[in-house]
This record gives C-alpha cells, structure tokens and sequence, in this order.
C-alpha cells in the first residue's frame, strides 16, 4: 500500500461468482465436469439449437438457498429469470439468465477478521443464480479465435457484497471467508485455478471526509486472492494517480492482465451497453416455501462462525486462532480429533495453527493432504504434554514423521529422545557445566541473573536438549543459595 | 413517437443488424408507424395493475440434477459453419 | 360410389382415411406414394412445401404398414401429415422460412415431431410459412409466397400458411402449425380448413423454433374438428424439456365431441362485431350463430372492453420475447454465416442484416426499442399490465358464457402483395385472433361459408383447457354444415 491512507479512503464492493457443484448444469443434463475435449459436454440446450428450452436443476437451487441461510440472509421464497442480453461468442443464446429483480437470496452479511483483531461485518447486497457462459481460446487459429461451450451453462451464483470493504485487505479477507463457506457448506469446489470461484471488484477512491462516493471502475477476471489484493491496490493508484494529476476516473471496465501485472479498459465493453433485462418466458417463477427452507436449514453443517464463537468459548482458543482453525471444515475436523486425544485444546491450536500451517503451506499441501496423520498428531503432542519430550525436540521430531520415519513415539525410542527427568542426572551436569565456568558462576552469585540463561542453555546443550529445561531451572536455583 | 435515422441504426446495432443506408428511410418510417400503433396503450390507466409476463398462473418445475446428455460434438459440429479441433471458430475476440 | 371416386384419398378426412387404414382397404405407402404424386403435381404453383421428404415419407409408411399388419397400430398410424417447417426434424432442413435456416439440418426432433412419429403418422414434409412465425400472409417467407388455393392472386394468410393451403388443397390429410397471434386460426380461415390452438402448456415447445414464448402454441389443422381431436390426442402431453408444458392429464379428445349443443351459452363480443368487420364476412358469421341456434345454444352479448388494445400490447411482447429469441442466429454455430467477415462485429451484424429478412428485422428492432433502458416502463412494463386486464376481461365473461364467438378475421384473404408496404394493416388481420394468445386460451377456427368464393373463418374461444368443449362445438357444427368439406376448384 503505497497510497496516503491519511488522505485518501478506498470504498470496495466485491462480486463474487461461485460455480455450484452440481453434476449437470443449471438448465441442461450436460456435465459440469471440469477439464473435457472441447464441446463434448456442450449439449443442445447449451448450444441454443433452435427450438430448445431451460429446464431447471433443482440441486442448484438447494445449494442457492444452502448459501443465503449461511450467510444469514433472507431467501427469495418467489424469484424469478430473467434474461440480459448481449452478444458474445461465448454466449450460444446472446443473452445470459439471470435474476435481476428477484433473486433467490437478499440482504446478509459476513464477519471478517481484521488485521487488528477486531471484526468487521460486511453486508451482502444479494445472491442469485445465473448461468456461465463459455470460454474463448486466443491462439493460433489462423488469427481467428476458438470457442468451448463446455462450461456454458455450468451454475454460477453471484454474490454481491455492499461496498463495505476499506482496503484491499479487507476485501480479500472477505474474499477468503467467502470462499471458506462455500466450500464449508459443500456447495463449491472453490477452485480457482479451475475458475470456480472468480470475483470482480467494484474500486472508488474518495478524499477522507467526503460523503459522497467516487466514480468506480469495475474490475473484472480475477482468479486468485493474490491477485486481487494487487489488482485493487493497483487501481487504487492509478485512481489516486489520475485525480492528483487533475483529472477526472471514468466509469469503466477494467480487466486485470495478471501476466503484466496491470489494469486495462475494456473499451469494447463499454460501448452502449444496454442489457435490456426481461423475465425470462421460458421459464416460469420458482417458488418455495418456508418447509423448504426449514428443510434446508436442517441439512446446513456447523457454520465457521458458529464454530469459531464454539472455540472461543469451549477451548479458550483467540479470535485469531479460532479464525484460522474454522476457515477450512477440514482443518477444523483435524484440530477437534487432535484436541480430544491430546486432551489439550490450547497446545493443539497452536501447534495446528503454527508447525503444522506452515508445513503444510511450504508443501502447498491441503490439510487432508497432510503427510501427519490427526491421530499421529495428538500422539506427538501428548508426549510434549507428558514431558517425555520438549517442545524443541517435538519440532525435531514432527519433521521426521512428515517425512515418514514413524510415529513419534517410535522415533523417540530410536533416536533416543526421550525427555532426561532423572534428577540426578541433570545434577551431574549442572555440576559439571558449573565446575567448566567458575568465573560466570562467581558473577551469578554476585547477582548478574542474566547469566541464568547462560547455565540452563550450556546444561540443555550437553544434554543434547533432552534435559526438562523446568527442572535444570530449578536444579541452578538449588545450586545458587547452597 | 416518431425515431430519427439515428435512433434507428442505435437500435439496429443493439440487435447486431445490419441495415443498408439505403434502407434506413424506409425502416424509420415502419418503426414509427409501429410504435405510433403501439403507443395506444397509453389510452388505459394501469396503475397499480400486475404486470403478466406468463400466460400462465404455474411455477418452475425442477429437474433432477443427473446428467442426461452425452457427447454429441460430431453431430452438432456437422452443421456449423467453421470448427477446428473441436472449437467453433469466430473471427478474432478482442478484449 | 365407384372405383375411381373410391380411390380420391383426398377427399377423405383423417377420420376416414384412419378407418380404412385399419381396415386394410389402403395401405400407408399407397396413401404416401398418392399425396406425395399430388404434391409433385400442384404444389410447383401453390408453394406449400418447403421440402418433400419422400425418402423418409415411404420407409415412415413401410413401418406403418408393418405395424397395421402386427396390431400395433393406432389411429393414426400411417396418415400421411405434413409439418410446418418451424419444426425440428432430425436430419431434415428445419429453415423456419428464413436464408438464416436455410442450410440448417437439424440434428433432433421437436417434441411434436416425434410425438406424432411415435403415433405413426408419416412425414410428407415441410410447409412454408412466414419467416419466423413473423406475419400473416406468408409473404415474408424466404422461400417465396405460398398461393390461396381458392384464389390463387390471394395470400393463404399466415404464419402456418403452407400447412393451410396444403391441407385446404388436400396436399395432405393435416398439417400441423404454431400460434403466436393467430397463425393457426386465421390462415386456417383463409384457406376453408379447421385448426386449433390449444391453451398454453398443454403442448410442448420443445423443438418448436421459438417467436415469442409466452405466447407460442403448437396445434394441428385439418379438415374437421375430429380429425383435429385425434391429431390433438397424439400431439398434447407433459413433456419434461419444457419447463411451461404442464403436467396435467390429457383427456381423449374425441370423448366428448358427440354432445349434444342444448343449452350451450356462446357469448359474441362486440368488439369482435363493430368497425374493421366486413359486412360480408359479418354475414357468414351470423348465418354460423344461426346455425347454433338452431342446435339449442344460447346466444348472450358480452364485451371485451380491452380487446382494443390486444394489438398494440401485442407488438410490444411479441417483438420483445423475438428480439432475445433471435438473438441465437449469430453464424457462430449453425445457420447462416455471411460471406468473409472482417472482424466479430462484421459477422454479427452482417450474418444477421443478410439472413433475416425485412419483416423480422423489423420486429427485433421494435422489441431491442422496447425493452432497452429508458423505455422498459413505457413499452414493456405496460404491455405487461395491459396483458393482465386483457386477461380479466376474459375471465370476466367466461363466468357468463361457456364458449366465445365471432370472426377469426375482419376480412378474407387479401391480394398477394397488397398490404406489403403497410405493416399496421397487415398487423389488423390478427385483431380477433391476438387477445386468445395473450391470455394463453384454446382457440379454433372452422369454416363457415364463402364471400365471393373466398373461405370465412368462425373463431371459438374457451376456456383454459376446455379444448374438448371447443372440439365438440366445432363437431356439432360440422355434422350440420359442409363449408369444412369445400375442396377448392383447381384441386378436386
């Protein structure tokens, strides 16, 4: 961040598209399968043959309403297609359906943790359904372009954020919590990669203390959290660059090229764009009614938030930890098998949150990719419990069984870690490291209790860190008044 | 309501047609005959009436989510008019 | 009646010839191979058909044949039909009257299509109609003007005007067709034949080439009201590809049609009655209520109060639904593609300012006007509304009457070319027809006399779903009149 925050503040709203996990499009039996031949999944329908209609798919609306109720929103117990025209190759009908002034979920919102531990709601504007439309292949078709209408027609859901978000930060931290729930609640694959979870961002700027708001463009196509904090930052810039140069942002389309790392107008798009919505005839309203949403209600999983408040209370875990834990149901699973075989929620946490993210963040790993195992986990961190090993040596020893040398206890017994408790042991060593460093030890009992340090780490180091720091500790403070 | 030459090709170009300048005259003419016809409607009051997009007082029925349809490429591809490597082919997309 | 007069198929309705078929004194070729010489024979001038599917027609009849000799036949296995070409038929050219089309095979059958295929009927093939379903003279045809057969300077009316004119010169036993604003009923009435246009949803869409969707019905036309309750028993059903097609039960069509008229309430709209009506036409009309009269039914004055309006209410839905219909004809994936395009917008504009035709354009235009921002209210929003009073008005005299009559047209057929130039009066032809497909009820015409050797059309209108009553009034009619027996001169 670059710009003077002081001066300037930066209003964010974000729309996300979601593609649903449903096995056959929203309004065709096509698959959704990702990664086919080009048009092998492009059925009639999906190509808008002459004469075919929408018939449309019920797991999408489930996984629709499954959606507004985590996000605490209301539902659209009557919404309505509508149809938003414009031509595009990509687009077999050239018009979109969509909901425009009845979509299936209203007004919800979402808590995003900031950076100083505080939360912030963000307030979701609306949710609806709508088709995707296909992709356009640039390259070497002798200068023309190719298209593949295999993800025409894959259900998307949009979800329009209030313009709540103050930073790029913020606007990826809601990004991330988004994409956490959908996949939560099972109802996307969130992969970005795959383009299953897409966002665009609507970017104003306006000088502190102004009321009204600034001229946004919108950009469009991004596919990574990465890029969304650097696609907003950047055109926080430009938009600085430009009212500070003494012009004036226009209204725009931008498209965030990630290989240049740069924002650019779409001008094409710009060109009198006149959707001319209309609801759809070939489909008629879509009613529910509240059994449906109670029924739906029932089949929601424990909702990150819910569960975070849960950790929070249960296990005394922080906003921040409890945040991290909760952001993937897998983590989450993982941390409560670890905690209640561990029998130690707060050692737990830590350890998921710390040895384990990381490693696993080094692998690009996801946790139900993680070489340690839960169980195996919590055996681990039991013997740091029952000071058979220190929390050092855990570290040594977590890093043998990620690289699958055993469980821990088999590599406590065979590199022969085990945690020295033997009180007369470690006095032949404290005794020893005392008798090689008179002169310190005469300046410790003359008060220079930094050198305290000094003994329990010569004592630690000759015994190779398997002595129980406590009580070489203890046993130096024995020493000193005898 | 009457539309001017410019109007007319504005909306020729939201529908992607192509209309000869030639053409232009007569199409001015027939739209506003049209939308003079159509501006009749104006003669009944209907505020506060619900707008009826469908003839019909029915809701959407739901389809199973089962995929039902196979790879037809090769014979949906028979009819189009340029495909390469199983890709429909349209002039360069410029974005 | 001798040898000869035995063998004219043609004179025979689909009743008859299904009886005849059942009973092994024709067999499905030999009526194939017959109405296939007679579409060889006349139809060079008519112009009914946009493509003869002989190949199919004869292997289709072969099968029936087979079927009517292993008992698995129905009533109408091995009639002889033709389809407006609006339809889909796999592999068959489906051009909907238009150059976009008109290199289009289609790869699948619109749910009529293989309804009635499944019923074993034989595929003579496609008739000609105006482009996309747009107009009501088949003028706008790519393929050229299809000809009245009673007057052959006359238009056979529109947009199933090929499947009329076939029917009417007994090219085929029946033909189906679609109505959007009356292109069942009123080239049904131009040209002497009986049509019926179910209620909306009860026949699906699927495969039928969409004009405007909320208003869209399939329907058969034939020489009789039997014969289209028949046809109508094979062609109605739940079908599960279109959302608007309902699940509701089909009756059998011809169930009711002998009950007696005694005490039927038909109601006369006098809007359908006053200014635009042709005096002469109003006769016919009124020498058909006699009639009804006479078979007991009771005549009672109605009004429609926003009939009126059904025509500008219709140019605005209609043109606003085909605008976004149309919209798929892009050149992308099949259909017409112009010549070297420089670039996309070169391809759209000008794939589409080549392949559709005057009247089409028009209409997409005038419904891209109506929908865009700034006008949505003013045009569409209101159309909407009006829509849904026109609606009211006829919910508001069925509870006093249980059928609705008057003219299917203000006029008979008018000269080939004489409303070319003039889209609004052409738009007039449709006043009586237009306000059944707004509200989505079951409309018919039958033929109920001539002025000046030109056919008149009576329109009935019912109730939702009373497709029978329709029938069996239409039936009862036609067991005391001979105007639906009428064969035009040059076709006897």
């Amino acid at each position: 961040m670059s710009y003077d925050s002081a001066k300037w503040e930066v209003v964010i709203g974000l729309e996300i598209h979601c593609q649903l996990a449903t096995k056959s499009k929203i309004f065709s039996g096509a698959s959704t399968a990702y990664g086919a031949e080009p048009n092998t999944q492009a059925c009639a329908v999906d190509l808008a043959l002459p004469g075919v209609l929408p018939v449309f798919n019920k797991e999408a609306l489930r996984m629709a309403v499954k959606f507004g109720l985590a996000v605490d929103a209301k539902i659209g117990l009557r919404s309505v297609f509508d149809r938003k025209n414009y031509f595009y190759p990509d687009s077999p009908k050239a018009y979109q359906i969509t909901q425009m002034d009845h979509p299936i979920v209203g007004k919800g919102h979402m808590d995003i943790e900031l950076e100083n531990g505080e939360s912030k709601r963000i307030g979701i504007t609306r949710a609806h359904l709508e088709e995707d439309a296909g992709k356009s292949m640039h390259g070497s078709y002798h200068g023309m372009t190719g298209i593949d209408l295999n993800r025409a027609g894959t259900p998307l859901i949009e979800i329009v954020s209030e313009p709540d978000m103050r930073s790029a930060k913020e606007a990826v931290a809601y990004m991330r919590k988004i994409h956490s729930l959908v996949r939560y609640i099972e109802i996307s694959d969130g992969n970005m990669q795959e383009g299953s979870f897409r966002c665009d961002a609507n970017v104003s700027v306006r000088p502190r203390g102004q009321q009204e708001l600034g001229t946004r463009a919108e950009l469009k196509n991004i596919n990574s959290f990465r890029f969304v904090e650097r696609a907003i930052n950047h055109e926080i810039e430009r938009q600085i660059d430009v009212i500070e140069d003494g012009g004036r942002v226009v209204q725009e389309t931008r498209l965030y090229d990630a290989d240049k790392d740069e924002t650019r107008s779409m001008r094409s798009k710009e060109e009198a764009n006149d959707y001319r919505y209309f609801p759809d005839p070939d489909l008629l309203p879509v009613v529910i009614d509240e059994a449906y949403v109670e029924q739906v209600r029932q089949s929601l999983p424990e909702l990150p938030e819910q569960k975070k408040q849960r950790y929070m209370a249960e296990f005394e875990l922080s906003i921040y930890d409890a945040a991290v834990i909760t952001a993937s149901r897998e983590l989450a699973a993982y941390f409560e098998i670890v905690a209640a075989q561990c029998g130690d929620a707060k050692l737990s946490a830590n350890w998921v949150t710390g040895e384990l993210s990381a490693k696993l963040n080094k692998a690009e790993l996801e946790i139900t990719a993680s070489k340690v195992d839960a169980e195996a986990f919590a055996g681990l961190l039991q013997r740091i419990k029952d000071n058979t090993i220190s929390g050092k040596i855990a570290k040594e020893i977590f890093e043998a069984m990620w690289q699958g040398e055993g469980s821990a206890d088999e590599i406590i017994e065979s590199k022969g870690l085990k945690q020295i408790t033997d009180s007369s042991a470690i006095e032949a060593m404290v005794d020893e490291v005392i008798a090689n460093n008179p002169e310190q030890f005469a300046a410790l009992q003359a008060g220079q209790d930094k050198l305290m340090g000094f003994f329990v780490g010569q004592v630690m180091k000759a015994s190779g860190g398997k002595a129980n720091p406590g009580q070489v500790n203890q046993l130096m403070q024995k020493k000193l008044k005898s | 309501m009457s539309l001017d030459a410019d109007e007319v090709k504005k909306i020729a170009y939201l529908a992607r047609l192509k209309i000869e300048e030639a053409d232009i005259p007569g199409y001015v003419s027939n739209l506003s005959d049209i939308l003079d016809l159509v501006e009749q409607m104006n003669a009944v009051d209907t505020a506060g009436v619900t707008p009826m997009s469908h003839p019909l007082d029915a809701v959407q029925r739901l389809r199973e989510d089962v995929v039902t349809e196979g790879n037809q490429r090769e014979l949906f591809q028979a009819i189009a008019p340029k495909t390469e490597d199983g890709l429909y082919l349209v002039p360069q997309v410029i974005e | 009646m001798g040898q000869d007069e035995m063998k004219m198929y043609h004179k025979k309705t689909l009743v008859e010839l299904s009886v005849l078929l059942q009973a092994g004194e024709v067999s499905s070729v030999e009526l194939t191979e017959y109405f296939l010489a007679r579409i060889n024979a006349h139809d060079k001038n008519l112009n009914s058909f946009i493509s003869v599917t002989e190949t199919q027609a004869l292997a289709a009849a072969e099968q029936a044949d087979a079927a009517i000799k292993n008992g698995t036949a129905g009533p109408l296995t091995g009639v002889p039909i033709a389809h407006k070409d609006i339809f889909c038929t796999e592999g068959v050219r489906t051009s909907c009257g238009s150059k976009m089309l008109d290199n289009f095979i289609s790869p699948y059958d619109a749910t009529v299509v293989s309804k009635l295929k499944q019923a074993g009927m034989v595929m003579l093939g496609k008739t000609n109609m105006d482009e996309f379903a747009m107009g009501s003279s088949n003028e706008t045809s790519f393929y050229g003007p299809v000809k009245n057969p009673w007057q052959s300077d006359r238009i056979p009316g529109g947009s199933s005007g090929g499947s009329a004119a076939a029917v009417a010169a007994r090219l085929a036993p029946a033909a189906t067709g679609t109505d959007t604003g009356g292109s069942i009923r009123q080239p049904a009435a131009m040209c002497g034949i009986t049509g019926i246009k179910p209620t909306y949803g009860r026949i699906s869409r699927y495969g039928m080439i969409a004009f405007a969707s909320s208003l869209d019905q399939a329907g058969p036309m034939a020489q009789s009201a039997h014969d289209c309750a028949l046809l109508l028993n094979a062609m109605a059903g739940f079908d599960d590809k279109d959302s608007t097609c309902l699940d509701k039960e089909v009756p059998d069509y011809t169930a009711e049609l002998d009950k007696p008229l005694s005490g039927l309430r038909i109601g006369l709209p006098k809007e359908y009655f006053g200014e635009g009506l042709d005096a002469e036409v109003e006769k016919v009309v009124r020498g058909a209520l006699d009639e009804y009269k006479k078979l007991g039914a009771e005549l009672i004055d109605i009004e429609l109060p926003n009939s009126g309006l059904s025509v500008p209410v219709y140019y605005v839905v209609a043109p606003a639904e085909c605008s976004a219909n149309l919209s798929r004809f892009d050149g992308v994936r099949y259909g017409y593609r112009c010549e070297n395009p420089v670039d996309l917008m070169d391809m759209y504009t000008r794939t589409r300012g080549e392949g559709f035709g005057a009247e089409v354009k028009r209409r997409i235009m005038v419904g891209t006007y109506a929908l865009s921002s700034g006008y949505y209210d003013a045009y569409y929003l209101k159309s909407q509304q009006l829509r849904h009073k026109i609606s009211e008005d006829f919910r508001e005299a069925f509870e006093k009457v249980d059928v609705i009559m008057g003219p299917t047209a203000p006029d008979t057929a008018f000269k080939i070319g004489e409303k070319s130039d003039d889209p609004i009066s052409m738009y007039l032809s449709d006043i009586y027809t237009i306000a059944v497909n707004l509200a989505g009820l079951p409309g018919m015409s039958v033929p109920a006399g001539f002025v000046e050797g030109r056919p008149v059309g009576l329109q009935i209108t019912g109730n939702y779903f009373q497709e029978s009553q329709l029938l069996n009034v239409a039936h009862q009619y036609q067991l005391n009149t001979d105007w639906h027996r009428a064969i035009p001169e040059d076709f006897l």
